[in-house]
């Protein structure tokens, strides 16, 4: 490697613009900052030698190039910015509304956008998110911030650490923030680091040249913050295994005991009560809400009891389960045990649980039991024995029964919300069945000819509960990176890291000059504190805004 | 008196203590040159009443909270009053630091035109819906505006900055630009005046509305000039509207929708119309003497702190509380529902800002564009993506 030692005697790496101790512009270096064409120095990385602007030969020097320029980053975040915009045009599909005529993405946009909608669909933007493009670019951008880091990050703390309160001349004038005074004593000088000092400043002195400095640290919160938001990154590449991340979902009726999925059996819940809690109506405060709304809810709850099976591994073993956890389950109350945590997430209100019928003869208008039985409805029996020797065979079972475009019964989903039947009705001693249909509302002759009457009694109802089972482990991860991206901005935001040079020329002239990555009004504030009282001219600001 | 007339009571003596303290501060840019920098009597006043109308707003919010009994966030009203409240707190953080009477003149009257628009929609409270029901969502709201609010900073720094340094003697592609920004300030007082003046009249007219094979009502408090789609109007001398809104629209609120947004262009144009007769110039034109005397590289500095100090703010509010609150409320902490798809867009935007800002070249007028998209992203996100994109779907 061509090093470059400057007169100041310091060996600088090759590719350093300025040189890391005293400052001085190392000539056939200023192209790259492009202090070439300017009156002040481009000061952020302190001039120091970036490996993307010295090797630009090998593609892995164009690679690493490539990524390091915070040009190339921004066109990555615009990027991903545009995508996203694109992505709420229309809803994404898993927000395809319920009443919408068909939930199939196929037929869904074009339906309701019209010819835009089939353009969306068929571009894929109806799964932006997940799609392989915007998650290539988000790890593009992760790429990015990871070499651009590297690329600055050494240069940047070996520039500081070796930095000399002497400073080359060609240095300090060419700084924002600079002054030249004459005829100011010792005791002038001194007046002004006190009052730096008082602002909190840290003095380095070395042959009587003085650098006040204050608040480097701030200097690194950007790569504090890119560190955060590589751990938010990997945490969310971790997230789709299902060692770190899995999630199901599951109805659990009232009374019932069910298994709980994606547990390895290993556990079960028992739905004690669904609650479903509404404001009060009368309650003055509200009463401009309630014009417009019939009810409004104010809890939804599922009081459960979490067990743990014992023996969940012998296989066909009825298992011994032993209550863990008792919980009211509420929204932005869940319940956690072991590393599952179990949320409050639907619910369906009466569902039938059974419904209990007696027969009688058709032409008897006073109905006369014959005979009852009951159906639970979410295990229904396919024959019942009555004690007066009728038989009920339960041909056909419709739990929640629609009639098809083509006249045909069928079931909408497998929840007891309208459940319809067809039963064969033997009477006693008899080989010759009678065929009823029978549901809500409804109890239809097959043939006309019937003798026996199926008459609904009774029906019980309970409520279904909804629960998300998820167990995270990637949250830690994402807090984690959370929490380091939020120092680090603070860090970087919140504090600016300060320098004020102050140097003694050999002619007796004291030449001040200043930097500060942010808040200049600030620095200037310091440095007029500073030289009051003083002979020393205050800095003047040389900024030229560009236009 | 009820506590309900004392909330807003204390709302309104705000919104005028805010106007009468913007005319203090355009007194005090009327210095002279050499002490335009530094505290005069006119700006300290100007201080001193906005300190008060603050305070004032603060009766409103926690009588409102007492009322209410949770804190008066979340609905559309309450949310935006919050984020006028919270810009006219960052503008009281950056005065006390760097004395800028100047930036009252235009941060005052857009933080109320904030408020007037906020109580443009209805002010009744409503009880909160189970998946509301978490101190993390009154915290992750009130994170949000607050940095929204300090983010509004940087657009008024950063439009003041384009009025100022924007050549306005003859005609460019780069005034037309600003003009439209203003056209757009101009809009929302449209929108204002017209809803406040039909409101005063208590106009009502009522469709009814094909819906899914059911019959709605749809009450519109603007004369009718589009109806909504398959609808029948139902009252009596009313105006008849002139065309119906296009079938794409959905929902049986889009109609109403439609025509106030209709209104408000046909108002806003008007007033700025009358505006731009008045003065005989563009507006930016007639503005530009207002900040003449300002430092450019004040303003810059201003402009571009705010979003280094907002970001933070709205990085905590906007992403990570948020998804705290949805972790514990829905077990999913990021959905890709809109409203967080945009307050991600607004995440990403600004960090592009900050990233230009390192190079050379984005300084100045580039920064100033950027801080005006910026803000009306944030805009668009309160406004469009509250009342059109989130309807889409239902949030608890
Ligand atoms: C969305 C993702 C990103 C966020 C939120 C982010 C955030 C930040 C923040 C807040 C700063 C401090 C800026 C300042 O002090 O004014 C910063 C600095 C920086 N970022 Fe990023 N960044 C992101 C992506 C990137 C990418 C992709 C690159 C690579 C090209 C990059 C390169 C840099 C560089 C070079 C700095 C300046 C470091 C210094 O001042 O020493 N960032 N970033």
């Amino acid at each position: 490697m061509n090093k470059i030692k400057c007169e100041c005697g310091h060996i600088n790496p090759e590719g350093t613009v300025l040189c890391e101790a005293c400052g001085k512009p190392i000539e056939e270096n200023q192209h790259i900052d492009g202090n070439d064409e300017k009156k002040l120095l481009n000061m952020r990385y302190d001039g120091s030698a970036r490996r993307s602007q010295t090797y630009r030969k090998s593609i892995i020097d164009k690679i690493w190039s490539f990524f390091s320029s915070v040009k190339v980053g921004v066109w990555l975040i615009i990027l991903a910015l545009i995508a996203s915009i694109f992505g709420t045009i229309f809803p994404q599909e898993q927000f395809i509304p319920q009443e919408a005529v068909s939930r199939d993405p196929a037929i869904f946009y074009e339906d309701r956008y019209g010819i835009w909608g089939l353009m969306y669909y068929q571009l894929g933007f109806h799964h932006m998110y997940s799609s392989y493009w915007f998650i290539t670019l988000i790890a593009l951008i992760g790429i990015s911030l990871v070499i651009c880091s590297l690329d600055r990050f050494v240069p940047l703390f070996r520039a500081l650490r070796n930095q000399k309160p002497k400073k080359h001349k060609k240095f300090l004038s060419r700084q924002r923030l600079y002054s030249e005074s004459i005829n100011v004593d010792d005791s002038d000088v001194d007046k002004l680091v006190q009052g730096l000092k008082n602002s909190r400043y840290k003095i380095t002195e070395e042959d009587g040249q003085i650098l006040a400095e204050k608040g480097r640290f701030s200097r690194w919160g950007p790569y504090v913050n890119h560190i955060g938001l590589i751990i938010i990154l990997i945490a969310a590449i971790l997230r789709t295994t299902p060692i770190m991340f899995t999630e199901e979902y599951m109805w659990v009726r009232e009374g019932e005991q069910r298994v709980i999925p994606g547990t390895n059996n290993q556990y079960y819940i028992e739905n004690k009560d669904f609650i479903l809690e509404t404001h009060d109506r009368n309650d003055e405060r509200f009463q401009e809400a309630f014009l417009k709304e019939e009810e409004i809810a104010s809890n939804f709850q599922t009081d459960v009891v979490v067990y743990e099976a014992k023996n969940a591994d012998v296989v066909g073993a009825e298992p011994e389960l032993e209550p863990i956890l008792e919980h009211s389950i509420q929204m932005n109350n869940p319940a956690k045990f072991d590393r599952y945590t179990l949320y409050q997430q639907g619910y369906q209100l009466n569902e039938f649980e059974n419904m209990s019928f007696h027969i009688h003869e058709a032409d008897d208008s006073e109905e006369k039991s014959l005979g009852d039985f009951t159906i639970d409805l979410s295990n229904p029996e396919s024959v019942y024995e009555l004690d007066s020797g009728f038989r009920v065979e339960l041909t056909n079972y419709y739990p929640d029964y629609i009639m098809t475009e083509n006249g045909n019964p069928a079931s909408e989903t497998d929840f007891p919300r309208n459940p319809a039947f067809v039963v064969t009705v033997y009477p006693p001693d008899s080989e010759e069945g009678e065929v009823s249909f029978l549901g809500v509302g409804r109890n239809i002759d097959a043939t006309g000819e019937n003798q026996y009457k199926v008459a609904i009694d009774n029906a019980e109802f309970r409520d279904v509960s909804g629960i998300a089972i998820s167990s995270d482990r990637t949250l830690p991860y994402f807090l984690i990176g959370a929490i380091i991206f939020m120092i680090g901005v603070s860090q970087g935001m919140y504090w600016q890291h300060r320098r004020v040079w102050i140097n003694k020329q050999n002619d007796n002239s004291l030449l001040v000059a200043a930097h500060t990555n942010k808040n200049w009004h600030g620095i200037k504030r310091d440095i007029e504190k500073a030289i009051e009282d003083t002979n020393v001219t205050m800095v003047k600001d040389q900024q030229e805004l560009d236009d | 008196m009820d506590l309900y007339s004392v909330s807003s009571g204390a709302l309104l003596i705000a919104f005028i203590l805010y106007l009468v303290a913007t005319f203090f501060f355009g007194g005090a840019i009327r210095q002279n040159k050499s002490e335009r920098h530094q505290k005069t009597k006119a700006g300290t006043i100007g201080l001193v009443i906005t300190i008060i109308g603050f305070a004032s707003q603060l009766v409103y919010f926690i009588t409102r909270w007492m009322l209410t009994g949770h804190a008066p966030v979340s609905n559309l009203f309450e949310f935006t009053t919050f984020l006028g409240m919270s810009m006219i707190f960052a503008f009281i953080i950056i005065y006390i630091y760097y004395k800028t009477a100047f930036l009252g003149v235009f941060a005052l009257p857009l933080a109320t035109i904030i408020i007037a628009y906020a109580s443009m929609f209805s002010t009744g409270a409503a009880p909160l819906v189970p998946s509301l029901q978490s101190n993390w969502l009154h915290v992750h709201v009130t994170t949000v505006a607050l940095g929204q609010g300090i983010l509004f900073i940087s657009f008024v720094a950063g439009l003041m900055y384009l009025i100022r340094q924007i050549d306005q003697t003859k005609l460019t592609f780069r005034n037309a630009m600003l003009e439209v920004v203003i056209y757009c300030i101009f809009l929302f007082i449209g929108f204002i005046a017209i809803t406040s003046i039909f409101n005063a009249l208590s106009y009502q007219a009522t469709f009814e509305v094909e819906m899914d094979g059911q019959a709605v009502t749809a009450e519109y408090q603007l004369p009718p000039i589009a109806a909504p789609k398959d609808s029948t109007l139902l009252s009596e001398n009313v105006m008849n509207p002139w065309f119906e809104a296009p079938a794409w629209m959905q929902g049986d609120e889009a109609g109403r929708k439609l025509n106030t947004v209709i209104w408000s262009f046909f108002a806003g144009t008007i007033i700025y119309g009358i505006a731009f007769l008045i003065s005989r110039k563009r507006i930016g034109k007639r503005l530009h003497p207002l900040v003449k005397g300002v430092k450019p590289d004040m303003l810059d500095e201003i402009m571009y702190r705010s979003v280094a100090i907002g970001f933070p703010v709205f990085t905590l509010g906007g992403l990570i509380f948020a998804a705290i609150w949805a972790q514990l409320a829905w077990g999913r902490f990021w959905g890709w529902d809109p409203k967080e798809v945009w307050a991600l867009i607004t995440w990403f935007f600004y960090a592009a800002f900050l990233h230009l800002r390192l190079s050379r070249g984005w300084h100045g007028e580039k920064s100033g564009w950027l801080a005006v998209v910026g803000f009306a992203i944030i805009m668009f996100n309160l406004i469009v993506v509250n009342l059109i994109l989130a309807s889409l779907h239902s949030y608890a």
